[in-house]
C-alpha cells in the first residue's frame, strides 16, 4: 500500500460543532419545523453525525425526532469488481419512512455512489416524501448527478487526496484531515 | 567397446557394469551377468573379462531377478475396457514384473479349462511378461460347486480363489481346501465377512465417524481369516494363502498359525504400507479400495509383520477402473487402484529408505516369496532359469502421474506421491520387453 | 482474514469465522424483516439448486435466501446418485459448469460429493448437506439460534440426542459448537453412536437422563424408521420410552434448556408432543434464522470472499492520524 502522508486539518472540534450545528439550523428553516422529520446515518460515520444534527434540532425545537441508521453495503455497485466482500453492517430504520421528510447523513461527498446506494436502499423501505442530503465535507469529484442539500464545509481537492473524518463515537477524537497518498 | 542395452538384439550376450542384487542370497555386489539362449548362464562378481559373448553396458544400474506379482486383476475376458491382457502385461514390464498372476473375476469367470488357454494365448500374443492364470474356486465365483481344478490346473492354473469376494460358507471353504490338497495348489482366500461389510466404503474408526462414510470394521476381514484356519488345521495336505492383508489382528492371527506350524503364506499390498483411512479426507475415490485402507497402528503392524516374515510377500491387486467408473460419488465408486508400475518404488521409497529391511530383503517380497507362496517358478538369478531380469536406478526420485502410466485405466491410488527407485529395462527370456518410451 | 469461496463443512472452521459469519447472519436477519425483503447484493449472480436428495425445507430455505438477496436461482432436482442415471457425477458437475452458474448449492445422499464439485468447478459450491457427513449451514442456524436466546457460547453444554451415526446435522453441530467451547454430549442407542466420535471432542452416554443432566439446550435427531428395518434398535415403541425427549426426561436439564430439532419431526416418538410446541422449543425459530443464515453464507462464498471483522469504509481504508503517518 502507498504511504499516506497528513497535509493539514480542515476542520478542528470546533469547527465540526459549528457546522453541525448551522446544518440543523438549515434544516429546521428550510422545512418550516420538524414535523415528518427524519434523520437516517449512512454507516459508519454517518450515523453520529446524523444523532448530533438530531441532538442540535431537539435543542432548537424542543422536541426529539427519530434517527436511524443505514448500511448500504449491499446495495453497493462495485460488488462485482471488489474480490472480497466487505463487513455487513446493520440498517436501522423503526420509523415508517412514507410521506416524511428523510434527512439522509453521511460525513463525506466525493463520488456520489455511496449516496445512490443509500437512496436506492431507503425507498426500499418506503415511499417518502422527500429526501434531502447532508454532508460534513463535499470534497467535489461527483460522478453521479448528486447534490448536497446542507454542507459543512466545501473542500476543493485532488483525487490523490484523502479526507479522513474523525469522531469522537468512532475514533475518540473530532477532527477532519486533509491527507495524501504518496505514489 | 560395449553395446548399449537399448539396443540388445543378441540372445546370447554379457551385462556388464551392474549392481547384482540377489534377494535369495540377500547380498548385492558390483558384477556382470552371463546370458546363453535366453537362460542365465552365470553372475558374477566384478567386470567382464573374456569376449566370447557380445557385451552390453548396464550403466552401473541394479539388476535383479525379473519381480513377480500374484495378485493382478487383467480383467480380460469380459472387462477389456478397464484393461486387457496386454495392457495389464505392458504395465507389469514397465513396472519391472516379469511374471504376474492373475485373478478369476472376470467375465465368464476363470472357472473352466477354455478360459484359461484364452488367457495364455492373449499372453504369448502380447509377449510381454508371463502371465499364471489362478482359477475361481467355485463355478461361477457364487460359492456353490466346485471348479473342476484337474483340468483347469492341467490347463495351466496354479492356484484357486473366488477373489473380488469370500468364500462365504465355512462348509465350501472346507471342500475347497480338500479338493485342492492333493493337487499341490493353494487355496487363496479374500477374507471378508460380508454381513459385517454390509454397506460399508472404508475403514471403521475414527475416520468414518468424521467422513459420514459407512465403516469395514477390521474384524470384517479377521473373522474370515479365522475361520479359514480353523478348518485349515483339519484338512490334511491343504495351503492357504491370505490375500490382500490389512489388519493388525490379521498379523497376529497369522503369527499365531504360523507358531503352531500350518501351512499357511500372506501377502499384503502396498497401500497398505504407505497409505492410510486418514488419507480419505479428500474423498478420493482412487483410494476407495478393498479391503479399505486402515488405520496407523495397522499399517505400521503390516511393515513389522514384513519384517518378521508373518506376512510373505507384497502383491499389488492391481485393480483397474475406467476414469467414469471412477468420477462418481465416493459411495458408488467400485474399489481398487492400478499398482503394478507403483509397487517397486514404493516399496524402495517406504521400506528400503526409512531402514525398516535392505534392498534385497525388499525385492525379495516381490520376487522369490511370492513365487514360493503359488509355487510358481522365477524369482532367482540361480543358473540355467530363464534370464527374466530386470534392471533399475535405485535412487532415482519421481512423481506418480496418472498419463504416465501404461495401464489403460488410470486409477492410482498414488497420484501426486513421490517414490524412489524407477525401472529402466526389463528382460523376459533374455529379451527386452519394454517399450522404448517407457520409464522416460 | 479468511478467505472462503466454498462452504464444504464446519470442521476445521475457527471460533473467529464462525462469529463473523453468525453477525454477518444478524444483519442478514433484518433485511427480512423489512417491507421489501430484498437487497441487490448478488444481482447478476446464478445460483444452481442441485438436490440429489428431496429436501423441501432446505431447498425452500436457500432458494428464499437467494431471492432476497437478488440472484437468479435455478433448480434441478435428480433422485438419487448420477450413476443411477448412466452418467458420472463429473458429466454433471461440467454440465453445470458449462450452464455459466457461479454458485452451487448441493444436496447429495452420498458423503463427499460437494468436495468432488468443489475440486471440479470454477462456481463457489454451498454443501446443503452430504449423506451422513455435513450439513453445515443446519449447524450454523442451529448455532445462531442458540447465541439469539444465550448472547454467547460461554459455559454451555448441548446434548445431540439421536441417531447420530448417521447424522449430518449432529457433525457439523459437534464441529461448530466445540470450535465456540461448549461442551457437547451425544446420546443415543450404542448401536447408532459411531466408533471413536469422542475424538471429535464430545462426551458419549448413552443414558438420556444422565445426558440431560445441567444442559442448556437439547437438540434432536430424526429418527429415520429404515434404521429399525435395518435391525440398529429393536422398535419405535422402545426407541420414544428409552431416547425419546419428553418433558420428564427435560427435569434433568435445566429449566431454561432450549430445545431444537432440525425437522422434519416424528411427534411422539424422537420428541414428545408437548415438548415440540412447549415453550422451551426454538424449533420455529430454527426456520427463520436458517434464510439469514444461509443468505450470510451466500453471500460470504459469493465474491471469491472474505470476511472482515473491522469496519472496512467505502472511500478509504488506511488511518491518518495528526502528525503521524500509518500506511
Amino acid at each position: 500500500m502507498s504511504e499516506i502522508v497528513y497535509k493539514s486539518t480542515l476542520l478542528d472540534r470546533d469547527a465540526i460543532r459549528r457546522a453541525v450545528k448551522r446544518i440543523a439550523h438549515e434544516i429546521v428553516e428550510r422545512n418550516g419545523g420538524v414535523d415528518g422529520l427524519v434523520v437516517v446515518g449512512i454507516r459508519r460515520r454517518g450515523v453520529p453525525l446524523a444523532e448530533r444534527i438530531a441532538q442540535y434540532i431537539e435543542q432548537i425545537e424542543g422536541r426529539a425526532i427519530p434517527v436511524g441508521a443505514l448500511d448500504i453495503t449491499l446495495y453497493r455497485d462495485d460488488f462485482q469488481v471488489v474480490t472480497k466482500q466487505p463487513h455487513v453492517g446493520k440498517t436501522e430504520i423503526k420509523e415508517d419512512i412514507t410521506d416524511k421528510i428523510v434527512i439522509l447523513v453521511d460525513d463525506v461527498l466525493y463520488t456520489g455512489r455511496t449516496i445512490r446506494a443509500a437512496l436506492d436502499e431507503l425507498i426500499d423501505f418506503g415511499r417518502p416524501k422527500r429526501i434531502q442530503l447532508a454532508v460534513l465535507i463535499d470534497r467535489g469529484h461527483r460522478e453521479f448527478p448528486i447534490k448536497a442539500d446542507y454542507v459543512g464545509k466545501n473542500v476543493p481537492t485532488s483525487e490523490t487526496e484523502l479526507v479522513e473524518v474523525h469522531l469522537d463515537e468512532i475514533d475518540e477524537t473530532d477532527e477532519v484531515l486533509l491527507a495524501e497518498k504518496q505514489p | 567397446m560395449m553395446l548399449k542395452l537399448a539396443n540388445l538384439t543378441h540372445t546370447s550376450y554379457i551385462i556388464d557394469n551392474v549392481v547384482v542384487v540377489d534377494p535369495v542370497r540377500n547380498t548385492s555386489y558390483p558384477g556382470h551377468v552371463a546370458i546363453v539362449e535366453g537362460r542365465i548362464d552365470a553372475v558374477e562378481r566384478g567386470r567382464a573379462k573374456e569376449a566370447s559373448l557380445p557385451i552390453y553396458d548396464g550403466g552401473g544400474l541394479h539388476l535383479a531377478p525379473g519381480f513377480i506379482d500374484i495378485h493382478v486383476h487383467l480383467r480380460e475376458p469380459g472387462h477389456e475396457y478397464k484393461e486387457t491382457v496386454a495392457s495389464g502385461t505392458l504395465a507389469a514390464v514397465a513396472g519391472g514384473f516379469t511374471a504376474v498372476a492373475c485373478m478369476p473375476n472376470t467375465n465368464p469367470a476363470i472357472d473352466d479349462p477354455s478360459v484359461v488357454e484364452f488367457i495364455l494365448k492373449q499372453a504369448k500374443i502380447a509377449g510381454r511378461a508371463r502371465v499364471y492364470p489362478i482359477a475361481a474356486a467355485t463355478k461361477g465365483r457364487k460359492g456353490e460347486i466346485l471348479s473342476e481344478y484337474h483340468e483347469l490346473v492341467a490347463a495351466g492354473a496354479v492356484a484357486v480363489t473366488d477373489d473380488g469376494s469370500p468364500v462365504a460358507s465355512a462348509e465350501m471353504a472346507r471342500r475347497v481346501m480338500e479338493y485342492a490338497a492333493p493337487l499341490g495348489i493353494p487355496f487363496i482366500e479374500h477374507c471378508e465377512d460380508m454381513a459385517a461389510s454390509g454397506e460399508g466404503v472404508m475403514h471403521e474408526g475414527f475416520y468414518s465417524t468424521k467422513l459420514g462414510l459407512k465403516g469395514i470394521p477390521a474384524h470384517s476381514e479377521e473373522v474370515c481369516l479365522a475361520r479359514d484356519l480353523l478348518i485349515l488345521k483339519s484338512v490334511r495336505g491343504a495351503r492357504f494363502h491370505a490375500a490382500h492383508m490389512s489388519t493388525c489382528g490379521s498379523v497376529a492371527l497369522i503369527r499365531r498359525a504360523k507358531e503352531d506350524g500350518l501351512p499357511v503364506t500372506a501377502e499384503t499390498a502396498p497401500h497398505y504400507l504407505c497409505l492410510e483411512d486418514k488419507d480419505l479426507v479428500t474423498y478420493d475415490t482412487n483410494k476407495k479400495i478393498n479391503p479399505p485402507l486402515r488405520g496407523e497402528e495397522d499399517r505400521e503392524a503390516m511393515i513389522e509383520a514384513l519384517k518378521d516374515g508373518t506376512i510373505d510377500c507384497v502383491a499389488s491387486d492391481h485393480a483397474p477402473h475406467a476414469a467414469h467408473e471412477k468420477q462418481v460419488e465416493f459411495n458408488a465408486a467400485p474399489n481398487g487402484s492400478v499398482g503394478l508400475e507403483t509397487m517397486f518404488p514404493l516399496l524402495v521409497k517406504h521400506l528400503v529408505k526409512p531402514g525398516h529391511m535392505t534392498l534385497p530383503q525388499a525385492l525379495a517380497l516381490i520376487t522369490n516369496k511370492p513365487a514360493q507362496c503359488l509355487g510358481i517358478p522365477g524369482g532367482t538369478l540361480a543358473r540355467g532359469v530363464p534370464a527374466d531380469l530386470v534392471l533399475f536406478d535405485p535412487n532415482e526420485e519421481w512423481t506418480v502421474r496418472a498419463d504416465a502410466l501404461h495401464s489403460k485405466s488410470r486409477n492410482s491410488a498414488f497420484i501426486g506421491h513421490a517414490v524412489t527407485g524407477r525401472v529402466k529395462h526389463t528382460l523376459v527370456d533374455g529379451v527386452s520387453v519394454l517399450p522404448a518410451k517407457v520409464g522416460v | 482474514m479468511n478467505t472462503r469461496k466454498h462452504l464444504l463443512g464446519l470442521e476445521g472452521m475457527s471460533a473467529e469465522e464462525i462469529t463473523r459469519l453468525l453477525d454477518t447472519a444478524e444483519s442478514f436477519k433484518e433485511v427480512s424483516e423489512r417491507p421489501v425483503k430484498k437487497v441487490p447484493a448478488l444481482r447478476g449472480m446464478t445460483i444452481a439448486n442441485l438436490f440429489f436428495e428431496p429436501s423441501t425445507r432446505t431447498r425452500i430455505s436457500f432458494e428464499l435466501a437467494e431471492k432476497r438477496l437478488s440472484a437468479d436461482s435455478v433448480n434441478f432436482t435428480v433422485g438419487g446418485s448420477s450413476v443411477s442415471k448412466g452418467e458420472t457425477l463429473r458429466d454433471t458437475a461440467e454440465n453445470i459448469q458449462a450452464m455459466k452458474v457461479d454458485m452451487i448449492v448441493i444436496r447429495h445422499s452420498a458423503a463427499g460429493a460437494p468436495h468432488f464439485l468443489a475440486g471440479l468447478l470454477e462456481a463457489s459450491v454451498v454443501n446443503a448437506g452430504d449423506g451422513a457427513h455435513e450439513h453445515p449451514t443446519q449447524g450454523l442456524l442451529d448455532m445462531f439460534t442458540l447465541r439469539e436466546r444465550w448472547g454467547n457460547f460461554d459455559e454451555r453444554k448441548v446434548v445431540i440426542v439421536g441417531d447420530v451415526a448417521h447424522s449430518r446435522v449432529a457433525r457439523s453441530n459437534i464441529h461448530g459448537l466445540v470450535a465456540m467451547g461448549v461442551e457437547v454430549v451425544v446420546c443415543g442407542p450404542p448401536t447408532l453412536i459411531p466408533m471413536n466420535i469422542e475424538r471429535l471432542g464430545v462426551g458419549v452416554e448413552s443414558d438420556l437422563r444422565k445426558a440431560l443432566d445441567g444442559a442448556d439446550a437439547v437438540n434432536v435427531l430424526r429418527i429415520q424408521k429404515e434404521r429399525q428395518a435395518a435391525g440398529l434398535f429393536p422398535s419405535i415403541d422402545e426407541y420414544a420410552r428409552v431416547w425419546g425427549v419428553s418433558a420428564d426426561a427435560l427435569k434433568h436439564a435445566k429449566p431454561d434448556c432450549v430445545v431444537m430439532h432440525p425437522g422434519p419431526m416424528n411427534r411422539g416418538i424422537e420428541i414428545a408432543q408437548d415438548v415440540a410446541d412447549g415453550e422451551r422449543s426454538v424449533i420455529l425459530d430454527q426456520v427463520t434464522n436458517g434464510v439469514a443464515v444461509r443468505m450470510a453464507v451466500l453471500y460470504l462464498c459469493s465474491g471469491g470472499a472474505a470476511i472482515e471483522s473491522e469496519e472496512e469504509q467505502t472511500t478509504t481504508e488506511a488511518k491518518t492520524t495528526k502528525g503521524k503517518q500509518v500506511a
